[in-house]
């Protein structure tokens, strides 16, 4: 609804007592419509800058993905591939499980509520700990820029890769993909580590009694979040595991 | 034809009971308070106070540049000294000047709304502000940064043994503490207008900042990750800037000019919605082509964001991407003239009243304009390499930024000073201390103009023994300036207690926030003001008899 619309609304209807607004309207909101539109569209803003934000690291992935080629796909190539589909599975379910959690605070059933919050913070922390793995080996492999790298290992090719032969200059060059890698995956599971973190905190809130009573902004807000989380790593998958695996 | 319409008799007027300075108490009731105009009455104070600190550093670069050798400070405490004034002035003065002050006290006001839709949003913002403020005192306590603001790479990542992380982090969280303030007036003004408040019933006030909230939210993240990098660059060594490791200083030139230059955009806008609204009211006339100056501003924040690379012209960029963006930084210069065309009309034939904010706008037509058209100099390819890097650089956008927004805040603080004290400040004193201002700028910087075109390079502690009379000049002015800025200071500070008590409408002007009591109620008006007129409608308020304003208290 447009704000003139919302704004004539309350201005035909007049002033009618504050017994009758619903206990969670903010004073300087006209109406419940109008808090709600206003909570929702400050959330699409911040996304907006969020997709700035990542947009930084998007625009010097593209670049130096084209710069250095055979290095990206040698990179790549050492991701585990099933690592990333799993997350990629996780993540997608749990987007569906936030989905519901938001319906089922439309439709005001509080368990319901709960339960789906408790599959969504679970599948989260699942993501998180196949994340801390694949980080793990990449350490064990001395595939850490700046602290721990080393690039012997794309000297040679691999035995599943036998071509990625990559010359000394090229295989330098690998550092620059690892640290795309982890910076974007990194801020990625920043945002999903404070996404499991506000998740639990509106959990207790539902707990307490919360949001039940038609009082929906925040939990939907809170939806759009992490579907954003979710799609940013939609685009992470392909360009981080998926460069040239038909080779 | 509008004519003036005389100053209501000040001596009746009375300071009204209840107002948002004392409906509460105590430190508590500010610190934690939602109300916008407390929020714009802390930031004021606290831009104020790091307005000072910057300034204080221009002192001593002035007072460093007044010999030709480096003898008052030495080549590297002078680095550290002009990036702590260009740090300061840039994140911590400029760009949350007029908006997290004027803007926050008044937007709600003008749309007709209670508040703005996100007040602890709104107070988190300040408190970012004030966290990064003391970030960037420590940094200056614990011995600086010498990076300039700019934090070039790789001198900011590998040749540089000063406080540049804590430097990157403190802007970083200031950026957020923009991004907020910018979020928080765009849904505001979408969502939070009053009954009747249509787009173009807007004043050019809010109009500008909606421009310049555009780039504040969609700006202010790309310094933020270019931030990042550039500290997990100097921490652990990541290379994305780092050319032995295959990374690219440029693409962080691109990355960090892509907010800055929008970010010069952020900082002048909402300055030209206060010359805008000053300029109506003391003209006694709707603003000239009310819809040429409001999108103009739109128009400058979307071509403020295809502009950057003109910060690059020297630094190794192709030659088609330099003329496109010569071309580009031209077309900018295009709604910014229409501006200044319609301020100029809305002058010619108005009844026109010499108030200090008035002054101050006069200031600023004539500065801006001198420093924007120095702005196509340096646009155009051929000027641009032999005054790059020089003290006409310099010139160009302090004229812009100082003379520019600087007099446009002043402008505003003076014009509004009744709206948030409820009381007004000395007219003599004021007058002269705009007029001080003046002269004061002009002898500063017009001379560095000069100084640029001869081939004094900026950001160097010495210089040539030739180069001394233009200098002395530019650091006389400066003391000049120095007393300008202080004077209000000064009187506005005893005018909170001495000042004349100042009514409700103390200019006779039409905005919504002219029509409720000075200082106003805390939720602003009694009830929800239906808008049935346009923003500058003076025959309307002339229309109007006494009783039938509006006011409240």
């Amino acid at each position: 609804m447009d704000s003139q619309t919302l704004a004539a609304q309350t201005a035909e209807t007049g002033h009618i007592g504050h017994g009758e607004h619903p206990p969670y309207l903010r004073h300087h909101f006209e109406n419940a419509p109008q808090q709600r539109e206003a909570a929702t569209f400050g959330m699409w803003l911040f996304l907006l800058t969020e997709i700035m934000f990542f947009g930084g690291l998007f625009c010097a992935y593209l670049i130096f993905r084209n710069w250095y080629y055979p290095a990206f796909v040698a990179g790549s190539h050492t991701l585990h591939i099933w690592a990333g589909t799993l997350n990629t599975t996780l993540l997608i379910i749990s987007s569906f499980t936030m989905a519901m959690a938001v319906h089922a605070a439309e439709t005001r059933m509080r368990k319901a509520i709960m339960g789906w919050m408790i599959v969504t913070i679970i599948l989260g922390c699942g993501f998180l700990c196949v994340k801390a793995y694949e980080w793990h080996d990449e350490w064990v492999d001395h595939h850490v820029p700046g602290l721990n790298f080393s690039p012997e290992s794309f000297l040679h090719g691999s035995k599943a890769y036998p071509d990625d032969k990559l010359s000394l200059d090229m295989a330098e060059k690998t550092q620059l993909y690892y640290s795309l890698y982890f910076a974007m995956t990194g801020m990625h599971a920043l945002h999903m580590i404070i996404g499991v973190s506000l998740l639990t905190i509106l959990l207790i809130q539902v707990y307490g009694g919360k949001y039940v009573n038609g009082h929906v902004a925040p939990i939907e807000n809170f939806g759009l979040y992490w579907h954003f989380v979710d799609i940013v790593w939609i685009f992470l998958f392909p360009l981080l595991y998926l460069i040239s695996r038909h080779q | 034809m509008s004519t003036i319409v005389s100053l209501p008799d000040q001596s009746t007027a009375r300071l009204p009971k209840v107002s948002y300075l004392n409906k509460e108490y105590g430190l508590k009731s500010w610190l934690l308070t939602g109300d916008h105009k407390r929020i714009a009455v802390l930031y004021m104070i606290s831009i104020t106070f790091f307005f000072f600190i910057g300034g204080a550093m221009a002192a001593l670069i002035r007072m460093e540049l007044l010999t030709p050798p480096s003898d008052l400070l030495a080549a590297d405490t002078y680095n550290k000294v002009f990036t702590a004034h260009g740090l300061i002035m840039v994140f911590f003065f400029l760009v949350p000047s007029v908006p997290a002050t004027i803007g926050n006290f008044l937007i709600p006001i003008m749309v007709g709304a209670k508040d703005l839709a996100f007040p602890k949003i709104n107070l988190l913002s300040w408190y970012l502000y004030i966290v990064a403020g003391t970030m960037m005192i420590g940094v200056l306590a614990f011995g600086g940064v010498d990076t300039g603001w700019t934090f070039t790479t790789p001198l900011s990542t590998h040749y540089l043994n000063t406080h540049v992380v804590s430097a990157g982090l403190a802007v970083f969280v200031a950026g957020f503490s923009s991004i907020f303030t910018g979020l928080n007036f765009i849904v505001t003004i979408h969502r939070m207008r009053a009954p009747g408040m249509t787009w173009f019933r807007l004043p050019l006030f809010v109009w500008s900042h909606y421009a310049a909230s555009i780039l504040m939210v969609l700006g202010t993240p790309v310094l933020a990750i270019t931030l990042v990098l550039v500290v997990l660059e100097r921490t652990i060594g990541i290379g994305v800037f780092d050319p032995t490791k295959g990374g690219d200083p440029l693409l962080f030139q691109h990355l960090f000019w892509f907010y800055s230059h929008p970010a010069v955009y952020i900082m002048i806008l909402p300055g030209m919605g206060v010359i805008s609204e000053v300029i109506s009211t003391f003209s006694r006339k709707r603003v000239f082509g009310y819809t040429a100056v409001a999108f103009s501003s739109v128009a400058i924040a979307v071509f403020g964001f295809f502009v950057w690379a003109h910060h690059m012209f020297v630094m190794g960029i192709s030659n088609y991407s330099a003329l496109v963006f010569s071309l580009l930084t031209m077309l900018v210069a295009v709604p910014s003239a229409i501006k200044i065309f319609n301020w100029s009309a809305t002058l010619y034939k108005g009844s026109i009243t010499f108030e200090t904010p008035m002054l101050y706008a006069f200031g600023f037509l004539g500065l801006f304009t001198i420093g924007g058209l120095t702005g196509v100099f340096l646009g155009s390819l051929g000027m641009d390499i032999h005054l790059t890097e020089t003290y006409f650089i310099v010139a160009h956008f302090h004229f812009v930024m100082v003379g520019g927004m600087l007099m446009a805040y002043l402008s505003g603080v003076h014009f509004w000073w009744p709206k948030i004290t409820g009381r007004m400040y000395p007219e003599g004193v004021s007058k002269l201390a705009a007029v001080i201002t003046f002269v004061g700028f002009v002898l500063t910087f017009f001379p560095q103009f000069i100084l640029g075109y001869l081939g004094m390079p900026r950001r160097y502690a010495a210089y040539p023994p030739e180069f001394q009379v233009l200098n002395v000049f530019s650091s006389a002015g400066a003391s000049v300036l120095g007393v300008g800025y202080l004077l209000p200071l000064l009187y506005l500070t005893w005018s909170l207690k001495y000042g004349k008590i100042a009514g409700p409408n103390p200019w006779q002007a039409t905005g919504l926030e002219w029509q409720i009591q000075s200082p106003p109620l805390t939720e602003n008006f009694a009830e929800t003001p239906i808008v049935t007129h346009e923003a500058y409608d003076y025959e309307w308020l002339e229309s109007q008899k006494p009783s039938e304003v509006p006011t409240v208290g």
